[in-house]
């Protein structure tokens, strides 16, 4: 795309990764004056194994749970220098060092009101260490620590609300956003740079790998999410909803969950996909995601 | 005394990961490409370059094969093929 | 300027003085009088620091990252449970080579939780990668700062410093410190520039991954490092001497009356201050005893303590803290002076005292030179209560 990318190819993401296409569109919407601060996890390792770096902007990686708390400390520094007006500050990590080991940290930097945007990519598991549950993975995902087996049927839990939880905090701008929406996706993330204080944007990211799908369906896969309405796709503003992305004509959970070894297990057991489409089913009517509806 | 500690990212060349390739690469024919940048914008590895029309090409260098640019490409402008003599690793 | 005052006061005036951007705070006693002194100081404009009030002492650590990490000078203090709270970032800090000053409040660690001092914090991290320098006195414990930041921001150093002071002995107790002005410590410290930094003028990466081809030599730098702070302590404080007239010799240890001592005993901290007064009550005896104290306990001073303890007939060490299973930590490192030597003392007792903030009085001090006969003491805790290890459990 430029002679200068931001986030160089070369890495080594698997092929089809969601998060690595997420990270690339959201430092080119950032722009070059952006700090970034990365907790550890697939997105930190294969962007940065010495000596290799995909890191055209200034980067730093510190522990699994601390980015938003650097993130902070970095926000502090540049304000101490005069700087914070023309530099950006991106906070960012995966769903597991976001919503579990991380929530401190982010809890406590959108309470402060520091002025970074904190993006968390979304892939529904710890997928560094080899796919375990996490407080992101939805109902009744297959993972290697909520394993679906003959008396369990995998991740008994639904996913924690991030998004209301972040927004829950007051601060300005709060986003879901998809790799299945690649402009949408960087839309949100300018409109977040523009936006001063704390700002929240979470991105779901299908992981070829973890979700047990083939790679060129990352696309596809992560519309299907959005188009059966188990992935919302809004944005509030000062605490009010105020724009969702409605679904047409929302398909079946069903053929969301087919294409994804995650969920072959549920493919015989029809009371299980009909709770997970109650999910998708009260997403609709509580985000009124429904285009039939005004 | 340091050591191996902080990288300057323009001394790095990245790994040449179109070596991952075993079997198939995509094929930009070049013929009906309407300039829409969905396979720049969609690449994982943001190998694609391209300006206008017919211009886009993946840099095979880098590119993986995962195949995301063929599903995107709304005028089937792109294929995947077999990795062979005809498309040779650059 | 001579004030009395409150040891956190001290440090905090200190701290002023240096002219940290960023400061992070979290309570934790007896710490806390120094964010607070600090933050009333940015509350009134005579600091100005961005005070960024954290959520956890983890986050503490990680904000003063990076924040030097952005080549801004920061500070932060904590204790005990907040110090181990913080181990993992204490170790990416060292790792990163990034310069910081923090101060630790000496005090117990729990369980049974416990506010008063000892020096168990501290001494468990160790192996951190920080520079550990411990104050006997107020004035110390606020010079030690000053010398912290010029150490530490040393372009052929870049490593962390932890400045130990007893909690509630020193942060609480009140003396008269001698406070310079901005002049003065300007002249001795400029202003922090970074050998690296974030900045997207010049985009770099820092904290990357290192693999089994490139770990190692990071942790053989860090260990030379520390060689090259045990030279550089001793010009810092001799330029410390000429700026501000206090002469802390090599700043590495102190040696009181041990040139001819028979018996000496060797410490760390403020009750260094309380040995010195049964020294002098003994000599004025005619008893031949001295006190060793230990200023740098990471990098250890293995060539000093050699120097100042191979006639001494007999070395009493007294730790603050324990390794449970083990020999105590500062009497491992006295031991492990002498190993292979031609010269040693005779005897080397380790005794152990005060955990948990139990007095070390003159008398526990005058029972410890008592107990240094030709009999070594293998671990003796001193003021032990008896009758409170009688508790039953069960049935």
């Amino acid at each position: 795309m430029e002679s200068n990318p931001l986030f160089k190819p070369g890495h080594t993401a698997c092929a089809g990764c969601g998060q690595a296409l997420a990270a690339r569109l959201v430092i080119d919407a950032a722009g070059s004056n952006t700090i970034v601060v990365n907790n550890t996890g697939c997105l930190e390792v294969f962007s940065s194994r010495y000596p290799e770096s995909a890191w055209n902007v200034p980067w730093i990686h510190s522990l699994f749970e601390n980015a938003a708390a650097v993130a902070s400390g970095v926000e502090a520094a540049l304000i101490y220098l005069g700087k914070k007006d023309i530099t950006n500050v991106i906070a960012q990590g995966g769903d597991g060092g976001t919503a579990d080991i991380g929530l401190q940290a982010l809890s406590g930097m959108l309470e402060r009101g520091h002025d970074i945007l904190y993006v968390c990519y979304d892939n529904e598991a710890y997928m560094n260490t080899g796919v375990q549950r996490s407080g992101l993975t939805p109902f009744y995902t297959n993972t290697t620590t909520s394993p679906a087996g003959s008396k369990f049927l995998g991740n008994p839990r639904p996913k924690k609300p991030m998004p209301e939880i972040a927004n829950a905090h007051g601060i300005p701008y709060v986003a879901t956003a998809s790799a299945g929406f690649p402009q949408d996706l960087q839309r949100k993330v300018k409109k977040a740079i523009s936006i001063k204080g704390p700002k929240y944007i979470q991105i779901h990211v299908p992981c070829p790998l973890g979700w047990r799908h083939e790679t060129e369906l990352t696309y596809q896969i992560a519309r299907l999410a959005i188009e059966t309405g188990l992935y919302p796709l809004i944005e509030y503003e000062n605490g009010k909803l105020v724009a969702v992305r409605k679904i047409a004509q929302p398909k079946a959970v069903e053929e969301y969950l087919k294409v994804q070894g995650r969920f072959k297990h549920l493919l015989n057991n029809p009371q299980q996909i009909k709770q997970i489409q109650e999910i998708a089913d009260n997403n609709i009517q509580k985000y009124n995601l429904s285009e039939a509806t005004t | 005394m340091f050591g191996p500690l902080v990288v300057k990212p323009n001394k790095t060349k990245g790994d040449k990961t179109g070596s991952w390739r075993i079997q198939l690469r995509p094929k930009y024919l070049q013929k009906n490409c309407i300039a829409c940048k969905m396979c720049a914008l969609i690449c994982p590895e943001g190998c694609v370059k391209g300006k206008e029309k017919n211009t886009f090409i993946a840099d095979y260098n880098y590119c993986k094969g995962c195949g995301l640019c063929v599903q995107v490409c709304p005028k089937a402008d792109i294929v995947m093929v077999e990795e062979g003599p005809e498309g040779e690793k650059k | 300027m001579k004030e009395f005052l409150e040891g956190s006061r001290a440090v905090a005036q200190i701290v002023k003085l240096c002219k940290p951007g960023v400061i992070s705070a979290y309570p934790i006693t007896p710490q806390t009088h120094i964010v607070e002194e600090l933050a009333k100081m940015v509350a009134d404009g005579e600091l100005n620091a961005q005070f960024v009030n954290v959520e956890s002492e983890h986050s503490a650590a990680s904000v003063v990252l990076g924040a030097v990490a952005c080549g801004v000078r920061a500070f932060t203090a904590t204790s005990s449970q907040g110090l181990f709270y913080m181990a993992e970032v204490l170790f990416n800090i060292s790792g990163l080579r990034l310069p910081l000053v923090m101060t630790c409040a000496n005090r117990a660690i729990s369980a049974p939780i416990n506010i008063w001092n000892d020096q168990q914090d501290s001494i468990s991290l160790r192996d951190s990668g920080w520079i550990q320098l411990y104050a006997e006195n107020n004035q110390e414990a606020a010079d030690l700062h000053l010398v912290g930041y010029r150490l530490s921001e040393d372009k052929s150093i870049m490593l962390p410093v932890m400045v130990c002071m007893d909690g509630f002995i020193l942060t609480h107790g009140m003396e008269t410190v001698d406070i310079p002005k901005q002049e003065e410590v300007d002249k001795f410290l400029p202003g922090y520039r970074p050998l690296y930094k974030l900045d997207p003028a010049e985009p770099l990466t820092m904290g990357l991954l290192a693999d089994p081809d490139y770990y190692l030599e990071t942790r053989f730098a860090i260990q030379e490092t520390f060689k090259d702070v045990l030279k550089m302590i001793p010009k810092i404080n001799e330029e410390f001497k000429n700026h501000f007239g206090r002469d802390y010799k090599d700043g590495l240890v102190e040696e009181y009356c041990t040139k001819d001592a028979e018996k000496v005993i060797v410490a760390m901290g403020s009750v260094c201050g309380t040995i010195k007064e049964v020294v002098d009550a003994q000599r004025a005896k005619g008893k031949k005893v001295g006190l060793l104290k230990i200023i740098s306990y990471r990098p250890f001073p293995y060539a000093r303590v050699y120097d100042v303890l191979k006639d001494v007939p007999r070395v009493a060490v007294l730790d603050k803290a324990v390794s449970p299973g083990a020999y105590a930590p500062l009497a491992i490192e006295i031991k492990a002076t002498f190993f292979g030597k031609k010269k040693f003392p005779k005897v080397i007792s380790s005794f152990v005292a005060g955990l948990g903030g139990r007095d070390i009085t003159l008398e526990s001090v005058k029972e410890i030179f008592g107990k240094l006969t030709q009999k070594e003491v293998s671990l003796e805790f001193i003021d032990l209560k008896p009758e409170l290890l009688k508790e039953e459990y069960g049935e």
